[in-house]
Formats: C-alpha cells, structure tokens, sequence
C-alpha cells in the first residue's frame, strides 16, 4: 500500500493542507471561483489587493469634483449631490473578505498595496476585522527619485511594516521588490522587526510602446515559467536567514516547480498566471504531480524536504551566487 | 437649549417642510432648486419625517407636473409640499386654482424670483407671486432666513386648521441663498405646533374607494357661481387662524409675529408699508431716523392673502399723515401695483365702515428692488423724504434713475447708517479658487464658535467660466438686519491680482480698513504693481495694506490652484475677530470637518498651508505720495460701438446699478456680436501653434467651445505687413495651392481649456509629448499674439461658396458666429452651436430654450452671437424653458408666410419689374452656398429696384424681400428642455412636417441649475435627485422621432466621429422638413477632467452608451434604408467609460453592489439597443 505524502506546511503561522496559495489576483474576488479552488485543492485565497493609490485617489478625486464648478455660478452653486461620501472601496474589499471566509474553510489572506505612510494603513484594521487570516502588504516603489538612495527607501519599507504591524495582531507578510542592493540584509532588518513572512517577488507591470499611438501602454504580462528562478534562488539565500516564512511567487506551473521552491525553503507559493489559464484544475495537476514526484522519490512529506537546497544545505552553496553567473557561461561556451 | 443654526433661507425652508410631509413633488428652478436638493438628499440619507418615515421625494418633468403630483398626492391623503419660483409658479397655476378650490391643506415654498418679460432674470421679486394671487391660496411672507422657518411652520400649521393652501414666499437670493445664524426650531415645537387632530381629518378627506366620492365635477351656470362663494367662511376665518398659530408659535419660541407688524414712532406720521425681505432695511433705517426725532414707522405685511383689511389698519398708527406702499413688482398698465392698491380699499372700505381713520393719510405707492436690485437705507431715507414733501409722487420708483418717465424718487447714495461695531468684510474672488466655500466656512466658524451674529451674502458672475465672486460678510453683536450689500468695507480682500485692475473694490473700503492683496510681488514691490485709482484709495483713506503671494503657498503645501485655507487664515490673522492663535486652531478644525472625509493627505495639506501662510503675510507700509503709477485699462477700447462703449462697458465695469432708464432699449432688444469687445484674459495658459508639425486638418477649430482658435487660408500678399510673431505655413491640399496657412490663437478669448491640444491628432516626432499646438503660459504670449490676432481678423475670408462644407477642414474656414462666450472653459456644448454659426448663420433664427445655452448665449452685458463682415448673423432669442420648439415654428411659420406673400407680391409687380429679376428669383435653387449668394444678389437688386417706389404693393414687398433668401430656422435646448419640460411641444412641432433644425444639447442632466437628474441621465449615474443613482435607462429620443417617418434624426458625438458631426448638421438643415440633432455634450457635471471631455465623448461610443446614426427620410423616399447606422458595435465595456467619469465613480464606490447592478443592466441595454438599430438599418445584428 501507498502511502500518501503530507503536503502540509506552516505559513505564517497558518497551518496549511498543501503548500499551494491562490495568490493575490481578480479570480478570488468571484465566490464560485473562490469555492472551485478550494474544492480543487487550493491551501488559502488572497483576493486582488487593496491599493492606496485606489483609497487615496478616491478621496481626492471625489474632493475635486465636489469642488469643480462650485460656488462660480448663481443657478449652480454645485453640480453633483451633497452625499455624505467615505471611501466605498475599503469597504467593498472588507465585505469581499467577509464573504470569502463564510463561503471557504481555507486561510483568506488580505492584501494591502502601497507605497507610502499615510492614513490608507488604518485599512488593514478593517481587513483584521472582516476576518483576514492574515495580512499580505505589497509595497510598491518604482524608485525613479534620484534625490532618494537606497536606505531611504528601506526606512519607507520598515516604516509602513511597523505602522502596519502596530495596528493590526493577525500575521503579516511582506512582498518584496527583487531590486535590493542587499536583499538579504534588509531581509534580516524587516524579520528583527517581526514580519511573519516574505513573499518574493512582486511583480511589476513593465511599460511597452504603442508605435502608431506613439504613446506607452501598461498592460500586465504573464509571468513565464523561467522567471521562477529569480525567487529561487532569493529563497535558497533567505531561509537560512530568517525566521519568517517565505512565499515564492511568479513562473510557477508545474509541480516541480512547487518542489524546487520548497526545497530551496519555501513554506508556501502563490499560484497566478497558471490559474489564469487553466483554471481550478491547475491546482488538482500540481498537487497530484506533487504526490506523485514524493511517493516515486519516498518523501513523506514537505517538512521534510522544506529548505532541504537552501544555501546552507544544498551541496553547492556557490551555485546561488556569483560563480552560478561563471558556470552558467562556461556551459554555454 | 435654543440651537443656534448657520443656514440660509432655502434649507431653512425644507428642513420645516421635509419634517412635515410625506411627500414631495420637485422641479428644479432657481433659486429654488436647494430647497428640493435638500430634500432629496435628506431622502438618500433615510432621514425620517416627524412621523418616523422618510418623505417620498420625486422630480417631475416641469412644475406643471410637480403641482399636479402634489394635488393627487393631497387629493388621496398625503401630507404634501412643492417648491418652486418664477415660471415654475406660472406652470402650477392651474393646479393651484384646483388646490385651493378644494380646500386642501399644503404649502408651497417659494424662493420669489423676476417672471421674464423683456428679460429673463433669475433674481428676487414678487413679480411671481403677485401672478398667484388669484389662486386662493393664502399667502405668508418672510423676510429674513429666521422668518421663514419660523414661518414656514406657522404656514403648515394653519393651512392644516384653515384647509386653505399656503404658498410661503421669501424673496429669492437676498433671503434664499443668504446664510445667517439663527434659532432651529425643535423638532418638539414643531411637533407642538401640529394639532394631530387636522392631520387625521386631512387623510379623513382623501379619495378612498372605502368610501367614494366625485371630486372635480364639470359645474354649468346654475349652480358653478355659489360653490364658488362656498369657501367663503374658511378665507374669512383663515386670518385668525393664522395669528392663532403665530401665537402658538410666540409662546414655545418666544419669536411673536402678527398678520401685520409695526415698528417705529407709536406717533409716526410717515409709515412705510412693504412686505419682504426689504422691511429689514425698513426697520434698520426707521431705527435710524428715530434716534434722529423723525416719527416714522413701518408696517410689515405677514399675511398678504388672506388680507384682513381690519387687521392692517387697526396696526396702522392713527397718527399716518402719508402712507408709502412699496412693492417688490411691476403690474403695467395697473391703476397701481397690488400691496398699494389693497392697502387703499382696506383704509377706505374701513373708513365707510366706521373704523380705523377719520381722516384718511395720504396713499402712495412706489416700485423697487425689481430683479434683486439693491434696496439700501439710503432709498428707504429717500422715500421716507419723499413722503415729507408737500405733495409727494406717486407710482414712484427707487433705487433707479428713471430719466424718461422722471418717477424715480431722490436719494443720497452715500448714505451710510451701519454702526461702527458691524464687522463688513469684502472678499474678491474667481469661481474656482474657493474664496466662497472659505467664506462660507468663516460665517460658520464666527456663527458657531462665538456669540457674535453672522451674515453671509454672495454675488456671482454672469459668466460660467473664469467667473468673480464677491462675498460680503458681516459679524455683530446685534442682530443683523442689513438685507443690502456691503458699501462701507473694513476689511476688502482681492483674492485675484488682476482683479485689481477690472474691479473698483476699494472705492467700497471703509477709511482705516484693511486691505489684503493676494500678489506675486512682494511686499517692497507691490506698490510698484498698483494703478494709481488703487494707490490713491489706499492712501487717502489710510488703509492698512497686507499682501501674500497666495499661489505659492498653496504650491508649495502641495493644494495647486486652492488658495481658499490660504486667504481664510490671512483673514482671520489680520481682521483681528478672533486672537490669532484661536483663529488658526479654529481654521484647522474647520479643516479637519470639511475635508476629514477626503482623507488624511488633503487634511494635512490645508493644515500645512495654514502655518505657512502667517509666514509669508506681510504688511506693506504706505509711501507718502501715490506716485506716477499706471491708469487702470479701459474695460472697452474707446472704438467700441456707443452701445457696447456706454452701456455694455459700463455693465462689464460693475457700474450697470447707476444707468438710467434711457440708456436701456424699449424691447429688450440688444446689438449681438458685443462679446468680441469684452477681453476676459481668464487663461493661465493658451495654444501655441507649430506650423511645421501641424498638418492642417483644423480639428482644434472646430472643437474649440470659444472659436478662439481659428485657421485661414489666403494669398501670400496678404502678409505684407505682418507682425514679427506672426506665423504662416505654405497651405496644404491642392484647393488651397499657392496660399498661406495660419492658425491663429485669440489670447484674450482663449480660456486655456485645452481641448484642442488634447484633440490634435499631429504628433511632433522629436518629443512625442509635443502636438502641433502646444499649451503655453499666457501673460508673456499676450501683447504679442494680440497684435498676430488683429492682423489676421483683418485678413479677408476664404469664399465660403470655394470651400467644401461638408467636412471638418472645409467647415472650419468659415467665419465662427458664435465667439468668445462665457460658458465653462471646455464645454461640450458650444462647439456644436459654433459649426451651426459656421455654416448657416448669416441667414439663422434660433429660439433658444432656456438653459446653459440661453444663458452663454444671452446674458448680458454680451453676447457671443456675432456678426460676419457684411452685418448678417445669427439673430436669436429665448422664450421660455418650455416652448422652444413651438416658438421656433412660430419663426418658421412667419417666415414661410413672408416668402409665400413675397412671391406672390413679386407676380403681381412682375409687369413693373424686371421680368428676368422676378423669374430668377422665384425659381431660384438655394440648396448650395453659390446658390444662396447668387439669390442674396438678386434681393438686393430688387430692393434697390423696390426703393424708390411708392405703390402699396412695391412697399410691401419691399418689407418682405429679405425672406425671399433661405432662412434657416434652429430650435436650440438642453436634454432638459427636449427630454422632460419641452418634450410635448417639441413632439407635436416634429410630427408638424415644418421646415425647423432642432439642436439639442444633450449634456444628460439639468446642467444650469446645478445637475438634476434629467430623463437623458443614463442609467447608473448620480445626479441630484438622483442620489442613489438614476435606476431607469435614458429614454430614447432620436427613436421616438425616428417613429413619424418624415423628421430627419441624427446623433452625434463629436468627440467620437467630427466629419459625421459636420455631414449631420449639413444633411439635417438641408432637409426641407423637421430635423432632429442629439448632440452627445460632455458637462462639468459629468465629474469628468474638462480637458478630455473629447475623449470621454468617443469612450461614449465605443462603449455603445452613445450611438452615431443619421436617419434621412430622403432616403425612404429613394427607396433605401432611411437609417444608416455610423458606429460600430460595442467595443469597450461599459463600465470602463463609467469608471472614468464620477457621476459613475460617485455609485460605485458608495454603493458598488448597486452600480455594478445598474452598469450591467446599462450595458446589456447598450448591446440590445446597438442591435435594435443595426436591424433597422438593415445591417447584420453583432452576434
């Protein structure tokens, strides 16, 4: 008789059926989606962040036109009703938590996306109290400031995490931007000040040119299967480094892919691109080939291959770094 | 604990009338419009009635139908309310006879407002109420905002007991829009105040099929006459009901009214008699003139119908000698105006009946304040004067210089009676930067934090775009009854530096006054700035001077162009009413209120710009001598025509109160083409043109909504003399070989919209950012682009007969007739209505619903309907709201018949005039320009031919021969006028097959009074009184006039498709019938960036939410598919054209679930709708 591998594993605290997260995105907004994942295996749900350029825009858009054309002309002192007006996004992205945690047993974990203090943190309260199981916070900074350097940035980074984690008692990941001058110092920085896991890597969107429009259009790419190297390796460098969980996302199709990430030392991966294109049932594929790969090679479970290759254990520690660059050219000489 | 309230008169108003009803029925009109906004809001919040529900509010098609709503809802038991004024109150005349007939308790508030006559104004008189007089409602007059809602609830109260309908009047503007501290009647008072009793018996009334009754008979003439004189006892005894309940309301409150008030000398012998908002002034001056022994008085009418003869004169002082009458109206032709006439019979009819006087005083009657004209102690003095004299006029005017009729009374202008202790503040600003907001927020900080009174009154512009503002604030110890602008200032601040230039502000500072002076300069440069009227001022009357470079504050705190925090805490740092360090915590708390649900970063903004404002305030001492400083412009160039120069100027200078009666046409009757002579300068930034990027496709012309930016075409030697700036490019397209090209910016016109550059389609291939036109800052573009735009007006015009008209390039060669107005700086309207001048209108008639476009079009001083270079333009007028459509028949019927009399006189005179002339011109093919021209040639042939005859039938063709041309008829109106209150006439005008061009411009919401919801409003928006969202799909317009078959329709979006906008409008005025233009309109309602309102016009279409098709009866006849559908099917979802405009955005973040609802069911509505058309068009319905 067979025995069935154990897919379990601890993220963030939560302890989770399989290492395999619907990660931040639009699919988990629609509750039978939300349930279809679940019911093909899924682990937890991040339903698409909630933005402080959204809160914040809001705000300030609803205050300009309020304001625009006002009080200029005798017949039309205002043109559009005095409502008593709050923001209705938080609020909408709340009543979503809310609703995912009656429809789903699985961790639903929030997501707040920002890039500066200000008082869009006070959100994650609300998100706490819809019933998040935890707190997903995507910084995200484009440094184009030459006036700002590299630490100033940090000092941003660790600011919102305090703040964040001085309102809120349920865990807190960060994700991250691959663009650190020292990844694994700031890594170490922001695990001193308690963030209970890292989520490597934010994916940005990346700017193209519409030739006849002779304008730049964004518009967001699928990840490909290659760019999960990138968290590889940051998460081979990072476990033995931290004690926060580590979460990998982007390129992430197959169930090798899981396999790879979790022996480097993921604890768990968020699931994108791959549920964009095939559905619910990407998650039943990668975890049977998940199984299957650990029964053929007698793994009884993720525990034990959890960091089994990180930087620390993996034969060859310098594959990671620089001399992976060197290797990498001589086999293609 | 008496709650003491900042509000004005209107919301004071609806808060007794929305605690008191179950249901309103509204319409907007202003001044009235907030009392049913509130309403509506207080609805949306689920606010409840005194009964614990929340009143059902309702906006009807017209008040016609709002009158008619509120009459069913009395007639089956409701407690019902309307608000309304002006030509709203007209239209429920009928119902209110009806109302009253049955002796149904309800009350309508009305917010008294000018009936149109020779003008339309939108300001306060009694002109409208006096036209309800014979309605049979009684009628109840307040003249301050305390008053009406003291008053308010005594006429709900009495109308329960007295079954006899209220209408509740206060003059509009003066008390409606006046903010001013008062009591708030508690809800338990009001409670009190509401005998349950009347209530149960008013429901007891209703129609009920429990136990029917026939109301609303048909009578005959046997027995019509004594039902009539049934109601008899209820209006004999309405009187002291009504005094009963204002002693009932004396008693909880402790304010005490009577049916008629007096103040003054318990033995005075000159009384004034007057109701309204003007007996505030009355009373401050009687004060006045009785510190100085005079024994005068005045005697406010409260309750004018029913008027209790036996009550006025027992209030009158049996000591009279001389009665004034004022009236807020004017009834020519009338032995005297009504207030005066009753005020006669009741001293007579008591006199013969015994009582009251022995000897009858002297009676006279007078007019003033018609349309808001100011009412000040200096004319109540003067007529107090008058009524000295041995043998005082009657029928008099004040407050006017009557120089034709000499009625006017004589008064002393300077008169000043104010106390010294009254704080009067003056606060000069532009619509946009907030100085009325922060104004209003001052009167509430002073109101609500200190025991001082407040008062806040606000003067708006004429114009929609670039607009001044002139707040007048007074804080006092006492009371404030001071119904009159601020003449005497303490404190003026000028919030515009170039203000200073066009605006006599400190002619109104009081000497030792304050004056603040938002600059550039500095302090040590400022004086150097200043024209030498303004030095002058400031030195004769030792003002203290302070400036700040208010801007720059705002820029650096990161707020952009709102300077209003800014100003307000300068104001609070130097008037010195509150400590300065009380001021600024108080300002910040202010700011933490207002703007607290905006967000923390707008806070934090405004705080910062708080503290670095007393930084950057500084004083400037006062030289001793005024200096050689400049002369402030001329507001017209001394060549302006007499009219635009002596009367229009002096109207565009703020000096329009001090004209007489002479300088003003009999009629109504004003020159067009005056805007051209009235340089705003409103634009930080204007267009500049590079000819070598440019590829001379003349878009930015045609969506320019000021035709401030122009192209011609012309031959090279027409540029011998040119200025050094001035540019031209070799013209493109082989029509135009050999000539020149020039853009051409007017930078004086120009509002710095920016619509053009955003709708340039010619990208500069170095630096993509950059188009053919580019916006730059104007004041250093100015002297120079003034001198390039007279060069190149004085460069002849293209043919137009040489010119394909037919297209966008073609079109916009032609001489623009409409210019220059003052509508918002990127309206959606005016582009449309400038291509109609271009192409038609040197031979248009445009009857004009009221509207934006009535008001953009005709309010004075100026207008943009302008003139070409032989005299010939568009020659417009405005009848009503209502009737555009059957006004303009009227056009096309008169003309039709003129040229039908015409013909038929040019075959009579055939035999004594050239035989060759009269064929020609009665077979005459005017379907093209060279057509037309060629006839214009012919008629003016004739009529020199016609001059010097003398035989009746020569003199009248002579009178007529001008319509031997093409006219062209344009009904213009908004989706307000065509959708909701002109839709019947506008209706039965189509199906009359007549020859008329009907424009609509659909800006989808009551735009002029503010954004109502119209039936045009698309499903999912937020309007007012629409707060929850429009739950209906826009009624379809162009299909229910598609339906007669004979009516040609066409909708277009400029934005979306220009060439089928310019083929449209040249298919629609060839059609010898009725035609119908929908014309998409993006609105500053629309919450939308005003700079891309192009763009949003084509997310309109590809969205499918707009559609562009033309259907030509033409066709049918050629036996083709009369429809032709032009757009394509939805390519965009919908909700992405909703996201970027907030009359969306406001739903879907307040309420998402809702507007994602109302957004699908508009969506599937849009793809339905798509489908529909493109099956009627014979095309293959989008799978």
């Amino acid at each position: 008789m067979r025995t069935i591998p154990d897919l379990t594993t601890n993220y963030l605290g939560l302890r989770l059926k399989n290492p395999l997260i619907a990660g931040a995105s639009p699919l988990c907004r629609d509750l039978d989606q939300a349930r279809r994942l679940e019911d093909a295996g899924i682990a937890a749900l991040v339903p698409s962040s909630l933005f402080q350029e959204e809160i914040e825009h809001e705000l300030s858009a609803h205050n300009h036109f309020e304001q625009l054309g006002a009080h200029s002309y005798a017949e039309a002192l205002s043109y559009a009703p005095g409502l008593n007006y709050t923001p209705g996004r938080p609020q909408e992205y709340a009543n979503l938590i809310a609703t995912l945690k009656a429809a789903v047993e699985v961790p639903v974990i929030g997501s707040l996306n920002g890039s500066t203090l200000g008082g869009w943190i006070d959100y994650a309260k609300l998100i706490e109290q819809a019933g998040a199981d935890a707190l997903e916070l995507n910084i995200y900074v484009v440094a184009t400031d030459p006036q700002q350097s590299g630490a100033d940035l940090e000092r941003r980074y660790i600011d919102i995490l305090s703040a964040v984690k001085a309102t809120v008692s349920i865990p807190v990941a960060l994700k991250l931007a691959p663009y650190f001058s020292s990844l694994a110092h700031f890594a170490r920085e922001v695990d001193r000040r308690g963030v209970d896991g890292l989520i490597l890597f934010n994916r940005f969107y990346q700017p193209d040119i519409d030739l006849e429009q002779l304008q730049v259009v964004a518009d967001l790419v699928p990840s490909a299967s290659h760019e999960m190297r990138l968290p590889l390796r940051w998460i081979a460098i990072l476990d033995p480094l931290v004690d926060a969980s580590l979460a990998a996302t982007t390129g992430i199709y197959a169930p090798e892919d899981v396999l790879k990430l979790v022996m480097v030392g993921a604890d768990a991966v968020m699931l994108c691109a791959v549920l964009f294109r095939e559905g619910p049932a990407a998650v039943t594929r990668i975890l049977e080939g998940m199984r299957t790969w650990m029964h053929d090679h007698e793994y009884e479970g993720v525990h034990q291959m959890q960091g089994s290759m990180n930087h620390c254990c993996c034969s060859d520690p310098a594959a990671f770094e620089r001399a992976n660059y060197l290797r990498a050219l001589h086999s293609f000489a | 604990m008496v709650r003491k309230v900042l509000l004005d008169g209107n919301e004071a108003a609806a808060h007794i009338a929305y605690r008191l009803s179950d249901v309103i029925a509204i319409y907007p009109i202003t001044p009235s419009s907030p009392m049913g906004e509130w309403a509506d809001q207080w609805a949306s919040e689920q606010l409840p009635n005194l009964w614990g529900t929340v009143p059902s509010v309702t906006e009807m098609q017209s008040e016609a139908g709002a009158a008619a709503t509120i009459h069913g809802a009395l007639q089956t038991g409701a407690l019902a309310a309307t608000f309304t004024a002006s030509q709203g109150l007209l239209l429920m005349l009928p119902n209110m006879f009806k109302i009253a007939g049955e002796l149904t308790a309800t009350v309508f508030h009305v917010s008294a407002r000018t009936v149109a006559t020779h003008a339309l104004s939108i300001f306060g008189d009694q002109g409208d109420v006096m036209a309800a007089r014979t309605t049979g409602f009684a009628m109840l007059a307040s003249g301050s905002v305390q008053e009406v809602m003291d008053l308010a609830l005594v006429a709900h109260a009495a109308s329960l007991e007295s079954r006899v309908p209220f209408l509740h009047f206060f003059d509009g503007f003066r008390t409606s829009h006046e903010v001013m501290k008062i009591d708030q009647v508690a809800d338990e008072h009001i409670l009190a105040m509401i005998d349950e009793r009347l209530v149960r018996e008013h429901r007891a009334r209703a129609l009920n099929p429990d136990r029917p009754v026939l109301r609303g008979s048909a009578q005959n003439p046997d027995v019509f006459f004594q039902a009539r004189e049934a109601v008899n006892r209820f209006y004999l005894a309405c009187p002291q009901i009504v005094q009963r309940t204002m002693d009932r309301f004396g008693e909880l409150t402790g304010r005490r009214y009577r049916l008629f008030d007096y103040f003054g000398s318990p033995d005075a012998q000159r009384v004034i008699v007057m109701m309204g908002s003007g007996a505030e002034t009355v009373h401050e001056t009687v004060e006045h003139l009785m510190k100085a022994g005079e024994r005068v008085g005045l005697l406010r009418v409260r309750l004018y119908r029913p008027f209790d003869a036996a009550a006025f004169v027992a209030a009158l002082p049996k000591s009279a000698k001389v009665v004034a009458v004022l009236d807020r109206t004017k009834e020519p032709g009338a032995s005297g105006e009504p207030l005066y006439q009753d005020v006669l019979t009741s001293l007579l009819e008591q006199q013969v009946a015994g009582r009251g006087f022995t000897v009858l005083p002297r009676v006279i009657g007078g007019r003033y304040g018609l349309s808001s004209k100011e009412f000040t102690p200096a004319m109540a003095k003067g007529v107090f004067d008058e009524m000295k004299k041995p043998d005082p006029g009657n029928h008099f005017t004040v407050g006017i210089e009557d120089d034709v009729t000499h009625t006017s009374v004589a008064y002393d202008p300077a008169l000043d009676i104010e106390a010294d202790d009254v704080f009067r503040g003056l606060f000069f600003g532009l619509g946009a930067d907030g100085t009325v907001g922060a104004n209003k927020n001052t009167v509430k900080i002073i109101g609500e934090e200190t025991e001082q009174f407040a008062q806040g009154y606000f003067v708006y512009d004429s114009k929609k775009s670039g607009s001044v503002t002139i707040s007048h604030l007074r804080f006092s110890k006492r009371p404030i009854r001071s119904t009159y602008l601020i003449r005497r200032a303490n404190f003026v601040a000028c919030h515009q530096q170039t203000f200073i230039d066009r605006i006599e502000m400190l002619e109104q500072a009081a000497p030792g006054g304050t004056f603040l002076l938002n600059t550039q300069a500095s302090a040590g440069d400022v004086w150097g700035t200043l024209p030498r009227e303004v030095r002058r001022e400031l030195l004769n009357k030792r003002l203290r001077f302070y400036v700040i470079d208010a801007y720059k504050v705002a820029r650096d705190s990161g707020l952009g162009g709102r300077i209003n925090s800014i100003m307000q805490t300068c104001f609070f740092a130097i008037s010195g009413l509150l400590p300065r360090e009380e001021a600024v915590a108080r300002i910040k708390d202010a700011i933490r209120k207002t703007y607290g649900s905006k967000g923390e970063a707008v806070v934090a903004k405004n705080c910062a710009a708080v503290d670095r404002t007393l930084e950057n305030l500084f004083e400037v001492p006062l030289p001793s001598s005024a200096g050689n400083g400049r002369v402030r412009p001329p507001v017209v160039p001394a060549e302006a025509p007499a009219m635009v120069r002596d009367v229009l100027g002096e109207i565009i200078a703020g000096r329009g109160d001090g004209l007489p009666v002479s300088a003003m046409p009999v009629d109504g009757t004003f020159p067009t083409a005056t805007a051209r002579w009235e340089k705003r300068n409103i634009a930080l930034e204007i267009p500049v043109w590079d000819g070598d990027v440019c590829i001379q496709c003349n878009k930015c012309a045609l969506v320019c909504p000021h035709a401030a930016i122009r192209p011609k075409v012309y031959p090279p030697e027409h540029l011998a003399g040119a200025p050094p700036t001035y540019k031209s490019v070799e013209a493109r397209g082989g029509e135009f070989k050999g000539l020149r090209y020039t853009l051409q910016v007017a930078p004086e016109d120009c509002t710095g919209c920016g619509l053009c550059v955003e709708f340039c389609p010619a990208k500069n291939k170095r630096q993509t950012a950059l188009k053919a036109i580019n916006m730059a800052p104007q004041p250093p573009l100015r002297p120079a682009e003034q001198e390039n735009y007279r060069f190149f007006l004085d460069i002849p015009d293209f043919d137009r007969a040489a010119l394909k008209l037919g297209s966008v390039k073609g079109s916009q060669f032609l001489l623009p007739l409409f210019e220059y107005s003052g509508a918002c700086a990127g309206c959606g309207e005016t582009p449309y209505l400038k291509l109609m001048s271009q192409l038609f209108g040197d031979r248009a008639v445009i009857a004009n619903a009221t509207g934006c476009s009535s008001i953009y079009g005709g309010n004075l001083p100026t207008t943009p309907w302008a003139q070409n270079a032989a005299g010939r333009g568009p020659t417009w007028s405005n009848s009503l709201f209502e009737d555009a459509a059957e006004f303009g028949l009227g056009f096309r019927l008169a003309i039709d018949k003129q040229q039908e009399f015409a013909a038929h006189l040019l075959d009579r005179l055939r035999g004594t005039l050239n035989a060759e002339l009269v064929a020609a011109i009665l077979g005459a093919d005017q379907s093209d320009e060279a057509g037309i021209a060629a006839q214009r040639a012919r008629v003016e042939q004739l009529k020199a031919a016609l001059a010097d005859a003398e035989t009746l039938e020569a003199r009248n063709l002579l009178s007529v021969a001008d319509s031997l041309v093409r006219r062209s008829v344009w009904i213009v109106g908004g989706d307000g006028w065509a959708y909701d209150i002109g839709y019947g006439g506008l209706d039965h005008v189509l199906a009359s097959g007549h020859d008329v061009n009907v424009l609509v411009l659909d800006t989808e919401v009551y735009s002029n009074t503010g954004g109502q919801m119209s039936k045009a409003t698309p499903r999912g928006a937020v309007a007012k009184f629409a707060a929850g969202g429009k739950p209906a799909d826009k009624k379809d317009l162009g299909l229910m006039a598609m339906a007669y078959g004979n009516v040609y329709v066409a909708s277009v979006a400029m934005g979306a498709n220009d060439n089928h906008t310019v083929q449209a409008f040249a298919e629609a005025e060839s059609f010898p019938g009725p035609s119908l233009i929908i014309a998409y309109s993006h609105c500053i309602a629309h919450g939308i960036n005003m700079r891309l309102g192009l763009n949003q016009q084509k997310l309109a279409v590809d969205c499918g939410h707009w559609m562009l098709y033309r259907y030509d009866p033409r066709r049918a006849a050629r036996g083709e598919n009369p429809l032709e559908l032009d757009s394509h099917a939805p390519k965009v979802p919908l909700e992405k054209y909703a996201e970027s405009e907030n009359r969306f955005q406001m739903l879907l973040k307040s309420e998402p679930e809702r507007a994602r609802r109302l957004l699908l069911d508009a969506q599937q509505t849009a793809v339905r709708r798509y489908s529909e058309y493109a099956r009627r068009a014979g095309q293959t319905p989008p799978g």
